[in-house]
Protein backbone atom coordinates (compact mmCIF):
# COMPACT_ATOMS: atom_id res chain seq x y z
CA UNK A 1 0.00 0.00 0.00
CA UNK A 2 1.78 3.16 -1.06
CA UNK A 3 -0.22 5.87 1.27
CA UNK A 4 1.20 8.69 -1.04
CA UNK A 5 -0.83 7.66 -3.83
CA UNK A 6 -3.55 6.74 -0.81
CA UNK A 7 -4.26 10.14 0.01
CA UNK A 8 -4.05 11.77 -3.40
CA UNK A 9 -8.00 9.85 -3.62
CA UNK A 10 -8.92 11.81 -0.48
CA UNK A 11 -8.49 15.83 -1.29
CA UNK A 12 -9.75 16.70 2.17
CA UNK A 13 -6.46 15.41 3.14
CA UNK A 14 -4.43 17.63 0.41
CA UNK A 15 -3.41 19.79 3.04
CA UNK A 16 -0.49 18.43 5.29
CA UNK A 17 -1.68 21.49 8.14
CA UNK A 18 -4.56 19.58 9.24
CA UNK A 19 -4.54 16.04 10.81
CA UNK A 20 -7.83 14.46 10.96
CA UNK A 21 -7.77 11.64 13.95
CA UNK A 22 -11.46 11.41 14.31
CA UNK A 23 -12.63 8.53 11.72
CA UNK A 24 -14.39 6.69 14.29
CA UNK A 25 -17.13 9.40 14.36
CA UNK A 26 -16.83 9.71 10.62
CA UNK A 27 -14.56 8.71 7.86
CA UNK A 28 -13.64 11.19 5.04
CA UNK A 29 -14.82 9.87 1.28
CA UNK A 30 -12.02 9.41 -1.89
CA UNK A 31 -12.59 10.51 -5.28
CA UNK A 32 -13.84 7.34 -6.55
CA UNK A 33 -16.62 7.62 -4.13
CA UNK A 34 -17.63 10.97 -5.24
CA UNK A 35 -17.47 10.38 -8.76
CA UNK A 36 -19.96 7.38 -8.52
CA UNK A 37 -22.20 9.19 -6.71
CA UNK A 38 -22.51 12.11 -9.12
CA UNK A 39 -22.45 9.90 -12.23
CA UNK A 40 -25.34 7.80 -11.04
CA UNK A 41 -26.87 11.81 -10.76
CA UNK A 42 -25.96 12.86 -13.97
CA UNK A 43 -26.99 10.06 -16.02
CA UNK A 44 -29.12 7.62 -14.44
CA UNK A 45 -31.20 9.64 -11.53
CA UNK A 46 -34.68 8.19 -11.55
CA UNK A 47 -36.91 6.59 -8.62
CA UNK A 48 -35.80 2.62 -8.49
CA UNK A 49 -37.91 -0.38 -8.51
CA UNK A 50 -41.00 1.78 -10.16
CA UNK A 51 -40.18 3.61 -13.72
CA UNK A 52 -40.63 1.52 -16.26
CA UNK A 53 -38.12 3.38 -18.45
CA UNK A 54 -34.44 3.51 -19.46
CA UNK A 55 -32.87 5.55 -16.98
CA UNK A 56 -35.30 3.64 -14.22
CA UNK A 57 -33.87 0.31 -15.19
CA UNK A 58 -30.53 1.72 -14.57
CA UNK A 59 -30.77 3.30 -11.32
CA UNK A 60 -32.69 -0.27 -10.19
CA UNK A 61 -29.39 -2.00 -11.04
CA UNK A 62 -27.36 0.69 -9.56
CA UNK A 63 -28.91 -0.15 -6.05
CA UNK A 64 -29.54 -3.45 -6.88
CA UNK A 65 -25.95 -4.30 -7.64
CA UNK A 66 -24.91 -2.16 -4.34
CA UNK A 67 -27.10 -4.61 -2.45
CA UNK A 68 -25.08 -7.44 -3.92
CA UNK A 69 -22.16 -5.75 -3.43
CA UNK A 70 -22.47 -4.97 0.17
CA UNK A 71 -23.90 -8.58 0.84
CA UNK A 72 -20.81 -10.27 -0.50
CA UNK A 73 -18.93 -7.66 2.03
CA UNK A 74 -20.28 -8.79 4.95
CA UNK A 75 -20.19 -12.64 3.91
CA UNK A 76 -24.36 -13.25 3.37
CA UNK A 77 -25.92 -15.48 1.53
CA UNK A 78 -27.77 -13.65 -0.26
CA UNK A 79 -28.25 -10.22 -1.55
CA UNK A 80 -31.99 -10.06 0.13
CA UNK A 81 -30.25 -10.37 3.37
CA UNK A 82 -29.69 -6.58 3.43
CA UNK A 83 -32.08 -4.28 4.15
CA UNK A 84 -30.40 -0.29 3.18
CA UNK A 85 -31.23 1.74 5.87
CA UNK A 86 -29.59 5.63 6.46
CA UNK A 87 -26.79 4.44 9.58
CA UNK A 88 -26.59 1.55 12.05
CA UNK A 89 -28.68 3.60 14.65
CA UNK A 90 -31.38 2.61 12.15
CA UNK A 91 -30.84 -0.67 11.38
CA UNK A 92 -30.82 -1.11 15.68
CA UNK A 93 -33.55 0.73 16.06
CA UNK A 94 -35.11 -1.34 13.07
CA UNK A 95 -34.51 -4.68 14.69
CA UNK A 96 -35.98 -3.30 18.36
CA UNK A 97 -39.41 -2.22 16.53
CA UNK A 98 -39.71 -5.23 14.45
CA UNK A 99 -38.02 -7.63 15.99
CA UNK A 100 -38.11 -6.80 19.02
CA UNK A 101 -41.27 -5.79 20.00
CA UNK A 102 -43.11 -8.67 18.03
CA UNK A 103 -40.76 -11.50 19.77
CA UNK A 104 -39.73 -10.70 22.77
CA UNK A 105 -42.58 -10.86 26.13
CA UNK A 106 -42.24 -10.42 29.49
CA UNK A 107 -39.86 -12.08 31.70
CA UNK A 108 -37.51 -12.21 28.53
CA UNK A 109 -33.92 -10.88 29.02
CA UNK A 110 -31.88 -8.60 26.88
CA UNK A 111 -28.24 -8.94 27.78
CA UNK A 112 -26.33 -6.11 26.22
CA UNK A 113 -22.33 -4.86 27.15
CA UNK A 114 -22.18 -1.80 29.07
CA UNK A 115 -19.90 -0.03 26.31
CA UNK A 116 -22.72 -0.15 23.86
CA UNK A 117 -22.98 2.85 21.74
CA UNK A 118 -26.14 4.69 22.78
CA UNK A 119 -27.91 3.20 19.85
CA UNK A 120 -27.38 0.02 20.83
CA UNK A 121 -29.19 0.84 24.40
CA UNK A 122 -32.29 3.42 24.00
CA UNK A 123 -33.64 0.60 21.29
CA UNK A 124 -33.52 -2.46 24.13
CA UNK A 125 -34.61 0.03 26.78
CA UNK A 126 -37.51 0.67 24.64
CA UNK A 127 -38.43 -3.04 24.00
CA UNK A 128 -38.29 -3.43 27.79
CA UNK A 129 -40.46 -0.65 28.61
CA UNK A 130 -43.28 -1.82 26.19
CA UNK A 131 -43.32 -5.80 26.47
CA UNK A 132 -41.89 -6.46 30.31
CA UNK A 133 -38.65 -7.75 29.50
CA UNK A 134 -35.46 -7.00 30.94
CA UNK A 135 -32.64 -5.48 30.25
CA UNK A 136 -29.48 -6.57 31.31
CA UNK A 137 -25.59 -5.20 31.34
CA UNK A 138 -22.27 -7.33 31.28
CA UNK A 139 -19.43 -5.24 32.42
CA UNK A 140 -15.44 -5.84 31.52
CA UNK A 141 -12.23 -6.08 32.76
CA UNK A 142 -10.72 -2.74 33.40
CA UNK A 143 -9.02 -2.66 30.08
CA UNK A 144 -12.24 -2.70 28.63
CA UNK A 145 -11.89 -7.38 27.63
CA UNK A 146 -14.80 -9.67 27.93
CA UNK A 147 -13.62 -13.10 28.68
CA UNK A 148 -16.14 -16.53 28.16
CA UNK A 149 -16.37 -16.92 31.71
CA UNK A 150 -17.88 -13.73 31.85
CA UNK A 151 -20.32 -14.30 29.42
CA UNK A 152 -21.48 -17.66 30.54
CA UNK A 153 -22.31 -15.76 33.80
CA UNK A 154 -24.69 -13.47 31.79
CA UNK A 155 -26.30 -15.40 29.88
CA UNK A 156 -29.25 -17.13 31.66
CA UNK A 157 -32.00 -19.43 30.11
CA UNK A 158 -33.94 -16.50 29.54
CA UNK A 159 -31.23 -14.40 27.70
CA UNK A 160 -32.94 -14.10 24.39
CA UNK A 161 -31.86 -11.28 22.75
CA UNK A 162 -27.61 -9.91 23.00
CA UNK A 163 -26.66 -6.73 21.52
CA UNK A 164 -23.35 -6.11 21.47
CA UNK A 165 -20.92 -4.06 19.67
CA UNK A 166 -18.20 -5.75 17.40
CA UNK A 167 -15.85 -2.93 18.48
CA UNK A 168 -16.16 -0.44 21.09
CA UNK A 169 -16.16 3.05 19.83
CA UNK A 170 -14.20 4.09 22.62
CA UNK A 171 -12.01 1.68 24.04
CA UNK A 172 -11.52 0.00 20.70
CA UNK A 173 -11.53 -3.36 22.29
CA UNK A 174 -13.16 -6.24 20.18
CA UNK A 175 -15.80 -8.16 21.63
CA UNK A 176 -16.17 -11.91 21.25
CA UNK A 177 -19.13 -12.01 19.55
CA UNK A 178 -19.16 -15.47 18.64
CA UNK A 179 -19.15 -17.28 21.67
CA UNK A 180 -22.09 -14.62 22.87
CA UNK A 181 -24.42 -15.83 19.39
CA UNK A 182 -23.26 -19.46 20.64
CA UNK A 183 -25.11 -18.83 24.17
CA UNK A 184 -27.87 -17.16 22.94
CA UNK A 185 -28.91 -19.80 20.09
CA UNK A 186 -29.06 -22.55 22.64
CA UNK A 187 -31.70 -20.19 24.38
CA UNK A 188 -33.55 -19.94 20.87
CA UNK A 189 -32.79 -16.65 20.79
CA UNK A 190 -31.00 -13.89 18.35
CA UNK A 191 -27.80 -11.70 18.85
CA UNK A 192 -27.64 -8.39 16.99
CA UNK A 193 -23.86 -7.59 16.32
CA UNK A 194 -23.15 -3.92 15.90
CA UNK A 195 -20.66 -3.49 13.47
CA UNK A 196 -20.44 -0.09 12.57
CA UNK A 197 -16.75 0.37 14.57
CA UNK A 198 -15.66 -3.10 12.97
CA UNK A 199 -16.67 -2.63 9.02
CA UNK A 200 -14.69 -0.21 8.53
CA UNK A 201 -11.11 -1.47 9.39
CA UNK A 202 -11.57 -5.49 9.20
CA UNK A 203 -13.14 -8.41 7.12
CA UNK A 204 -16.55 -8.35 8.43
CA UNK A 205 -17.91 -12.13 8.18
CA UNK A 206 -21.60 -12.60 9.56
CA UNK A 207 -21.42 -16.12 9.16
CA UNK A 208 -18.41 -16.57 11.39
CA UNK A 209 -19.76 -14.23 13.94
CA UNK A 210 -22.84 -16.34 14.20
CA UNK A 211 -25.01 -12.84 14.24
CA UNK A 212 -28.52 -12.98 13.47
CA UNK A 213 -28.43 -9.44 12.75
CA UNK A 214 -25.66 -7.02 11.68
CA UNK A 215 -25.45 -3.36 11.61
CA UNK A 216 -23.18 -0.70 10.06
CA UNK A 217 -22.94 2.75 8.57
CA UNK A 218 -21.47 3.75 5.22
CA UNK A 219 -20.39 6.71 6.45
CA UNK A 220 -17.62 5.54 9.17
CA UNK A 221 -16.18 3.60 5.82
CA UNK A 222 -15.37 6.07 3.21
CA UNK A 223 -19.13 6.28 2.20
CA UNK A 224 -21.89 9.30 2.63
CA UNK A 225 -24.01 10.08 5.36
CA UNK A 226 -27.24 8.93 4.89
CA UNK A 227 -26.38 5.09 3.49
CA UNK A 228 -26.01 1.86 6.24
CA UNK A 229 -26.89 -1.43 5.99
CA UNK A 230 -28.90 -4.17 7.73
CA UNK A 231 -28.05 -7.79 7.85
CA UNK A 232 -30.35 -10.28 8.97
CA UNK A 233 -30.93 -13.67 8.18
CA UNK A 234 -33.40 -13.99 5.32
CA UNK A 235 -35.52 -16.27 7.74
CA UNK A 236 -35.99 -13.68 10.21
CA UNK A 237 -36.54 -10.77 7.73
CA UNK A 238 -39.81 -13.46 6.33
CA UNK A 239 -41.20 -13.15 9.65
CA UNK A 240 -40.85 -9.84 11.12
CA UNK A 241 -43.17 -7.53 10.89
CA UNK A 242 -42.60 -3.87 8.26
CA UNK A 243 -40.52 -0.86 10.63
CA UNK A 244 -41.83 1.90 8.39
CA UNK A 245 -45.14 1.01 6.24
CA UNK A 246 -45.43 3.04 2.59
CA UNK A 247 -44.59 3.50 -0.86
CA UNK A 248 -42.45 0.77 -2.13
CA UNK A 249 -42.66 -1.53 0.28
CA UNK A 250 -46.13 -2.98 -0.60
CA UNK A 251 -47.93 -5.44 -2.97
CA UNK A 252 -51.42 -5.00 -2.93
CA UNK A 253 -53.16 -1.90 -0.89
CA UNK A 254 -56.87 -1.99 -0.17
CA UNK A 255 -58.92 0.59 1.53
CA UNK A 256 -58.59 -1.16 4.90
CA UNK A 257 -55.72 -3.62 4.55
CA UNK A 258 -52.26 -4.49 2.73
CA UNK A 259 -49.87 -7.07 1.28
CA UNK A 260 -46.26 -6.10 1.48
CA UNK A 261 -43.28 -6.68 -0.75
CA UNK A 262 -40.69 -9.24 -0.53
CA UNK A 263 -38.12 -9.34 1.45
CA UNK A 264 -36.02 -6.83 1.49
CA UNK A 265 -38.05 -4.33 0.23
CA UNK A 266 -40.24 -4.81 2.87
CA UNK A 267 -38.65 -2.93 4.82
CA UNK A 268 -37.61 -0.10 2.63
CA UNK A 269 -40.70 2.30 2.52
CA UNK A 270 -40.73 5.06 0.83
CA UNK A 271 -38.00 6.51 -1.69
CA UNK A 272 -34.82 4.94 -1.43
CA UNK A 273 -31.72 6.72 -0.64
CA UNK A 274 -30.09 5.31 -4.34
CA UNK A 275 -27.31 7.34 -4.47
CA UNK A 276 -26.06 6.67 -1.00
CA UNK A 277 -26.14 2.98 -1.93
CA UNK A 278 -23.98 3.63 -5.06
CA UNK A 279 -21.45 5.86 -3.09
CA UNK A 280 -21.48 2.85 -0.86
CA UNK A 281 -21.10 0.21 -3.39
CA UNK A 282 -17.59 2.51 -4.56
CA UNK A 283 -16.18 3.00 -1.03
CA UNK A 284 -16.37 -1.11 -0.55
CA UNK A 285 -15.06 -1.43 -3.83
CA UNK A 286 -11.86 0.91 -2.52
CA UNK A 287 -11.59 -0.67 0.43
CA UNK A 288 -11.49 -4.02 -0.91
CA UNK A 289 -9.27 -2.77 -4.04
CA UNK A 290 -6.75 -2.13 -0.93
CA UNK A 291 -7.44 -5.22 1.02
CA UNK A 292 -8.17 -5.63 4.82
CA UNK A 293 -4.30 -6.98 5.22
CA UNK A 294 -3.30 -3.43 3.97
CA UNK A 295 -5.57 -1.41 6.13
CA UNK A 296 -4.98 -3.25 9.39
CA UNK A 297 -1.20 -3.11 8.72
CA UNK A 298 -1.11 0.70 8.47
CA UNK A 299 -3.33 1.12 11.37
CA UNK A 300 -1.07 -0.53 13.49
CA UNK A 301 1.34 1.35 12.67
CA UNK A 302 0.46 4.60 13.13
CA UNK A 303 -2.18 3.47 16.44
CA UNK A 304 1.05 1.91 18.13
CA UNK A 305 3.01 5.34 17.54
CA UNK A 306 -0.08 7.38 18.91
CA UNK A 307 -0.66 4.58 21.90
CA UNK A 308 3.53 4.23 22.88
CA UNK A 309 3.36 8.04 22.08
CA UNK A 310 0.79 8.90 25.14
CA UNK A 311 1.55 6.02 27.09
CA UNK A 312 4.74 7.64 27.51
CA UNK A 313 4.09 10.98 28.65
CA UNK A 314 3.63 11.85 31.97
CA UNK A 315 -0.04 13.15 33.37
CA UNK A 316 -1.89 11.46 30.76
CA UNK A 317 -3.39 8.44 31.04
CA UNK A 318 -4.05 5.38 28.46
CA UNK A 319 -6.94 3.29 28.44
CA UNK A 320 -7.78 -0.25 26.72
CA UNK A 321 -5.69 -3.29 25.97
CA UNK A 322 -2.52 -2.81 26.68
CA UNK A 323 -1.65 -4.01 23.42
CA UNK A 324 -2.12 -1.22 20.66
CA UNK A 325 -2.80 -3.87 17.98
CA UNK A 326 -6.16 -4.41 20.10
CA UNK A 327 -7.46 -1.28 19.74
CA UNK A 328 -9.17 -0.98 16.04
CA UNK A 329 -6.93 2.46 15.43
CA UNK A 330 -9.02 4.30 18.37
CA UNK A 331 -6.79 5.34 21.42
CA UNK A 332 -9.15 7.20 24.29
CA UNK A 333 -7.02 9.12 27.04
CA UNK A 334 -6.63 11.93 29.51
CA UNK A 335 -4.57 14.54 31.03
CA UNK A 336 -4.41 15.32 34.64
CA UNK A 337 -6.20 18.29 35.19
CA UNK A 338 -7.47 18.67 31.56
CA UNK A 339 -10.87 18.60 30.58
CA UNK A 340 -11.34 16.53 27.52
CA UNK A 341 -13.05 19.37 25.72
CA UNK A 342 -10.25 21.82 26.63
CA UNK A 343 -7.71 19.61 25.24
CA UNK A 344 -9.95 18.67 21.87
CA UNK A 345 -9.99 22.94 21.80
CA UNK A 346 -6.51 23.35 22.12
CA UNK A 347 -5.40 20.53 19.99
CA UNK A 348 -7.76 22.37 17.24
CA UNK A 349 -5.80 25.56 17.35
CA UNK A 350 -2.99 23.04 15.96
CA UNK A 351 -5.30 21.97 13.34
CA UNK A 352 -6.29 18.48 14.92
CA UNK A 353 -9.33 17.43 14.91
CA UNK A 354 -9.84 14.39 17.48
CA UNK A 355 -12.97 13.92 19.74
CA UNK A 356 -13.59 14.76 23.14
CA UNK A 357 -16.73 13.79 25.56
CA UNK A 358 -18.44 10.77 26.04
CA UNK A 359 -18.57 9.19 22.89
CA UNK A 360 -22.01 8.46 23.03
CA UNK A 361 -21.37 5.66 25.66
CA UNK A 362 -22.25 7.63 28.59
CA UNK A 363 -22.85 4.45 30.42
CA UNK A 364 -19.20 3.50 30.11
CA UNK A 365 -18.47 6.53 30.56
CA UNK A 366 -19.29 6.07 34.16
CA UNK A 367 -17.87 2.36 34.59
CA UNK A 368 -14.64 4.08 33.42
CA UNK A 369 -14.84 6.77 36.06
CA UNK A 370 -15.76 4.36 38.52
CA UNK A 371 -13.16 1.89 37.70
CA UNK A 372 -10.48 3.92 36.28
CA UNK A 373 -11.16 7.00 39.40
CA UNK A 374 -11.83 9.46 36.17
CA UNK A 375 -11.49 12.89 36.99
CA UNK A 376 -13.86 13.63 34.66
CA UNK A 377 -16.80 11.62 33.36
CA UNK A 378 -15.55 11.91 29.49
CA UNK A 379 -12.44 11.35 27.96
CA UNK A 380 -10.49 12.50 24.71
CA UNK A 381 -10.10 9.45 21.24
CA UNK A 382 -7.89 9.97 18.76
CA UNK A 383 -8.63 7.27 16.42
CA UNK A 384 -7.25 6.36 13.31
CA UNK A 385 -7.82 4.92 9.96
CA UNK A 386 -5.63 3.58 7.19
CA UNK A 387 -5.08 6.72 5.28
CA UNK A 388 -3.38 8.53 8.33
CA UNK A 389 0.12 8.63 8.51
CA UNK A 390 3.13 7.74 11.18
CA UNK A 391 4.05 11.55 10.71
CA UNK A 392 0.65 12.60 11.53
CA UNK A 393 0.67 10.42 14.73
CA UNK A 394 4.11 11.74 16.01
CA UNK A 395 2.80 14.95 15.62
CA UNK A 396 -0.31 14.13 17.64
CA UNK A 397 1.82 12.86 20.30
CA UNK A 398 4.24 15.76 19.75
CA UNK A 399 0.68 18.06 19.95
CA UNK A 400 -0.59 16.17 23.65
CA UNK A 401 2.81 16.66 25.00
CA UNK A 402 1.92 20.14 24.92
CA UNK A 403 -1.47 20.20 26.47
CA UNK A 404 -1.11 20.73 30.21
CA UNK A 405 1.47 23.88 29.42
CA UNK A 406 -1.18 25.74 27.21
CA UNK A 407 -3.69 24.62 29.71
CA UNK A 408 -1.75 27.01 32.21
CA UNK A 409 -0.01 23.46 34.10
CA UNK B 1 -8.47 36.18 20.51
CA UNK B 2 -6.72 33.10 19.44
CA UNK B 3 -7.71 30.58 21.71
CA UNK B 4 -4.55 29.45 22.55
CA UNK B 5 -4.05 33.27 24.04
CA UNK B 6 -7.61 33.41 25.72
CA UNK B 7 -6.91 30.04 27.91
CA UNK B 8 -3.23 31.89 28.53
CA UNK B 9 -4.13 35.43 29.19
CA UNK B 10 -7.66 34.70 31.30
CA UNK B 11 -8.90 31.75 31.20
CA UNK B 12 -6.03 29.34 32.93
CA UNK B 13 -6.08 31.50 35.70
CA UNK B 14 -9.65 31.89 36.59
CA UNK B 15 -10.06 28.33 36.05
CA UNK B 16 -6.68 27.03 38.09
CA UNK B 17 -7.12 29.99 40.74
CA UNK B 18 -10.88 30.33 40.61
CA UNK B 19 -11.45 33.13 43.64
CA UNK B 20 -14.76 32.54 43.79
CA UNK B 21 -14.64 28.42 44.26
CA UNK B 22 -15.81 26.90 47.17
CA UNK B 23 -18.49 27.13 49.86
CA UNK B 24 -20.36 30.28 51.48
CA UNK B 25 -21.36 30.56 55.32
CA UNK B 26 -25.57 30.41 55.33
CA UNK B 27 -26.32 31.37 51.25
CA UNK B 28 -29.66 32.60 50.53
CA UNK B 29 -30.00 30.03 47.38
CA UNK B 30 -28.36 27.24 45.94
CA UNK B 31 -28.88 25.69 42.68
CA UNK B 32 -27.17 23.04 40.45
CA UNK B 33 -26.50 23.38 36.74
CA UNK B 34 -25.19 20.97 34.22
CA UNK B 35 -24.05 20.38 30.65
CA UNK B 36 -25.24 16.44 30.52
CA UNK B 37 -23.79 16.05 27.67
CA UNK B 38 -20.06 17.57 28.63
CA UNK B 39 -20.25 16.28 32.69
CA UNK B 40 -19.70 19.79 33.49
CA UNK B 41 -21.64 20.49 36.76
CA UNK B 42 -21.66 23.44 39.15
CA UNK B 43 -23.34 24.34 42.18
CA UNK B 44 -23.99 28.10 42.40
CA UNK B 45 -24.23 29.59 45.72
CA UNK B 46 -25.95 33.29 46.50
CA UNK B 47 -26.06 35.73 49.10
CA UNK B 48 -27.89 38.75 49.64
CA UNK B 49 -27.97 41.80 51.71
CA UNK B 50 -31.08 44.01 52.90
CA UNK B 51 -31.40 45.78 49.83
CA UNK B 52 -31.28 42.45 47.67
CA UNK B 53 -27.59 42.89 47.03
CA UNK B 54 -25.74 40.33 45.61
CA UNK B 55 -23.71 40.14 48.89
CA UNK B 56 -21.56 36.81 48.49
CA UNK B 57 -21.41 34.13 46.09
CA UNK B 58 -19.31 30.98 44.96
CA UNK B 59 -19.56 28.33 42.86
CA UNK B 60 -18.57 24.45 43.57
CA UNK B 61 -18.21 21.18 41.22
CA UNK B 62 -16.50 20.16 37.90
CA UNK B 63 -16.24 20.59 34.54
CA UNK B 64 -14.30 22.15 31.36
CA UNK B 65 -12.10 25.40 31.90
CA UNK B 66 -14.08 27.54 30.20
CA UNK B 67 -17.63 26.39 32.35
CA UNK B 68 -15.25 27.05 35.45
CA UNK B 69 -13.48 30.27 34.33
CA UNK B 70 -16.67 31.83 33.17
CA UNK B 71 -18.84 31.13 36.44
CA UNK B 72 -15.55 32.67 38.65
CA UNK B 73 -15.67 35.67 35.71
CA UNK B 74 -19.13 36.21 36.54
CA UNK B 75 -19.43 36.06 40.36
CA UNK B 76 -16.55 38.58 39.71
CA UNK B 77 -19.00 40.96 38.04
CA UNK B 78 -22.03 40.74 39.86
CA UNK B 79 -21.37 40.13 43.50
CA UNK B 80 -22.28 44.10 44.82
CA UNK B 81 -25.17 44.10 42.25
CA UNK B 82 -28.51 44.50 42.61
CA UNK B 83 -30.37 41.40 41.50
CA UNK B 84 -31.76 43.37 38.37
CA UNK B 85 -28.36 44.47 37.66
CA UNK B 86 -26.81 41.35 37.57
CA UNK B 87 -29.53 40.16 35.60
CA UNK B 88 -29.41 42.86 33.30
CA UNK B 89 -25.38 41.35 32.88
CA UNK B 90 -26.61 37.94 32.49
CA UNK B 91 -28.80 38.72 29.29
CA UNK B 92 -26.05 40.82 27.80
CA UNK B 93 -23.46 37.85 27.80
CA UNK B 94 -26.25 35.44 26.33
CA UNK B 95 -26.81 38.14 23.75
CA UNK B 96 -22.59 38.32 23.37
CA UNK B 97 -22.49 34.44 22.76
CA UNK B 98 -25.17 34.36 20.25
CA UNK B 99 -23.67 37.67 18.29
CA UNK B 100 -27.04 40.12 19.41
CA UNK B 101 -25.85 43.11 21.06
CA UNK B 102 -22.72 45.48 20.26
CA UNK B 103 -19.31 46.15 21.50
CA UNK B 104 -20.69 48.82 23.38
CA UNK B 105 -22.73 46.15 25.57
CA UNK B 106 -20.44 43.78 25.79
CA UNK B 107 -17.64 46.17 27.43
CA UNK B 108 -20.00 46.10 30.48
CA UNK B 109 -19.17 42.50 31.16
CA UNK B 110 -15.56 43.47 32.01
CA UNK B 111 -13.45 40.53 31.84
CA UNK B 112 -15.96 37.99 30.85
CA UNK B 113 -16.31 40.02 27.46
CA UNK B 114 -13.31 38.22 26.91
CA UNK B 115 -15.52 34.96 25.99
CA UNK B 116 -17.24 36.78 23.06
CA UNK B 117 -14.85 34.47 20.55
CA UNK B 118 -16.63 31.49 22.13
CA UNK B 119 -19.75 32.90 19.79
CA UNK B 120 -17.62 31.09 16.94
CA UNK B 121 -17.39 27.68 18.57
CA UNK B 122 -21.02 26.36 19.07
CA UNK B 123 -19.81 23.15 21.09
CA UNK B 124 -18.16 25.69 23.81
CA UNK B 125 -21.01 27.67 23.78
CA UNK B 126 -23.08 25.63 26.64
CA UNK B 127 -19.84 25.34 28.61
CA UNK B 128 -19.94 29.53 28.75
CA UNK B 129 -23.42 30.13 29.91
CA UNK B 130 -23.66 27.34 32.22
CA UNK B 131 -22.97 29.71 35.70
CA UNK B 132 -24.84 32.45 33.61
CA UNK B 133 -27.98 30.23 32.90
CA UNK B 134 -27.71 28.86 36.41
CA UNK B 135 -28.16 32.21 37.74
CA UNK B 136 -30.98 33.21 35.92
CA UNK B 137 -32.44 30.40 37.07
CA UNK B 138 -31.97 31.62 40.58
CA UNK B 139 -32.35 34.98 40.65
CA UNK B 140 -35.10 35.14 37.64
CA UNK B 141 -37.38 31.71 38.06
CA UNK B 142 -36.76 31.91 42.15
CA UNK B 143 -35.38 27.88 41.44
CA UNK B 144 -33.74 27.27 44.56
CA UNK B 145 -32.27 23.79 46.26
CA UNK B 146 -31.75 25.18 49.35
CA UNK B 147 -33.14 22.80 51.96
Amino acid sequence: MNINEIRKDFKILADPAYVYFDNAATSQRPEQVLEAMDAFSRTMNANPLRGLYEWSIKATDAYEDARAKTAAFVGADDPSEIVFVRNATEALNLVAFSYGLEFLKEGDEILITVMEHHSNILPWQMVCRKTGAVLKFIEPKEDGTITEEMLKEAVTEKTKLIGMGLVSNVLGVRNPVEKAAELVHKNGGVIVVDGAQSAPHMKTDVKAYGADFFSFSGHKMLGPMGIGGLYARHDLLEKMPPFLSGGEMIEYVKRDSATYAEVPHKFEAGTVNASGAVGLAAAIEYLENIGFDAIEEQEKKVTKIVYEGLKSLPHVHVYGNPDPEKHSGIVTFNIDGCHPHDISSVLDTEHIAIRAGHHCAQPLMEFMQEKLSMEFRATARASMYFYNTEEEAERFVEAVSKVRGWLGF
Amino acid sequence: MELKNLYREIVNEHNLHPVHKGDIEDPDMILNGVNPSCGDDIYLQLKFDENGNVSEGSFNGSGCAISQASADMMLDLIIGLPKEEALEKAEIFMGMVRGTVDEEKIEELDEAASLADIAHMPARVKCATLGWKTMQRMLRDGENEKK
